[in-house]
């Protein structure tokens, strides 16, 4: 229990998060109406699923400098964690932007960026699972993941500055501070970020746990 | 205590909500829903799924504890 008192903080600034981003007030804007509510559930999907792959690349570092297997594992998971917080960020982002900016998906630097680094990601397992034998497959996609992740970087936090976009402080729009983020949505804001990001970082290590004990009874028996 | 907390922090935004939500504007926003008090449905429906996720994700982490152990004692 004591080793755990991370998820269950985490867990209780997610339930934080459900309750007083519904209850507080919050500032009103047009187009946005209530749904700029939305800001405490969405943004932090895509917090934490940067951190998650943050990780995921220090871990490909890592093993590229010890050949230690369990790094291998750690980075292969979470950039597994780091997908689903990805789809969950983009389906919640297309329900939004229907309602707001009037359509499912609009050719948005911000969203076109997030989708083709999506697609390097995914092509980050199909490599993984197309080499066969284990040195060669940890090492082959550690190198592909560091690259996966600067590219990442660049499609989701640089090109959308230096170009329009639809996205809150993004190319030349007043960012979420100037007015809508007041110091009452600060309040909420920040720690549902903190939470769903321990909360994917839970997510991680249950699958790196399985992957390990999945290992062991593989190759010890 | 999470359960205790959580009613706490219901009561006293309860108590506090209605004197913050009160100026109003020509921007729409759900004031109908929160007057009529049932915004707190949504919040109790989404605490419990939350709180559901949560319950299944804590016995997920029991079970491959119990199993790393099991694993740990057979060698």
């Amino acid at each position: 229990m004591k080793q755990n008192w991370w998820k269950i903080l985490g867990a209780f600034l997610v339930i934080y998060s459900i309750i007083t981003g519904f209850l507080l007030p919050v500032p009103a804007q047009p187009i946005l109406h209530e749904t700029i509510r939305n800001l405490y559930f969405h943004v932090p999907m895509w917090f934490s699923m940067m951190v998650i792959l943050g990780v995921s690349a220090t871990y490909s570092i890592k093993y590229l400098s010890s050949s230690k297997f369990d790094n291998d594992i750690v980075a292969s998971q979470s950039a597994n964690v780091g997908m689903l917080l990805g789809i969950l960020g983009l389906t919640t982002g297309s329900v939004w932007a229907r309602y707001t900016w009037g359509a499912w998906w609009v050719a948005d630097v911000k969203l076109n960026g997030v989708a083709v680094s999506m697609l390097i990601y995914l092509a980050y397992f199909i490599l993984r699972g197309s080499v066969d034998e284990e040195q060669k497959r940890a090492r082959i996609s550690a190198v592909y993941n560091i690259f996966a992740f600067v590219m990442y970087m660049v499609f989701i936090m640089v090109l959308p500055r230096l170009n329009d976009s639809l996205h809150p402080g993004n190319g030349g729009n007043p960012g979420f501070n100037k007015y809508d983020l007041d110091s009452t949505m600060r309040m909420v804001f920040y720690p549902a970020v903190i939470g769903w990001i321990i909360m994917g970082i839970w997510f991680m290590t249950l699958r790196v746990r399985t992957e390990k004990l999945k290992r062991k009874i593989l190759f010890n028996e | 205590m999470k359960h205790i907390t959580r009613i706490l922090l219901s009561i006293f935004l309860l108590t506090s909500f209605g004197a913050m939500a009160q100026d109003s504007q020509s921007v729409e926003m759900a004031d109908p829903m929160f007057q009529s008090g049932k915004i707190y449905v949504v919040i109790t429906v989404l605490s419990i799924i939350f709180i559901g996720i949560l319950v299944y994700l804590i016995m997920l982490d029991r079970k491959i504890g119990k199993l790393e152990k099991e694993l740990k004692n057979k060698e």
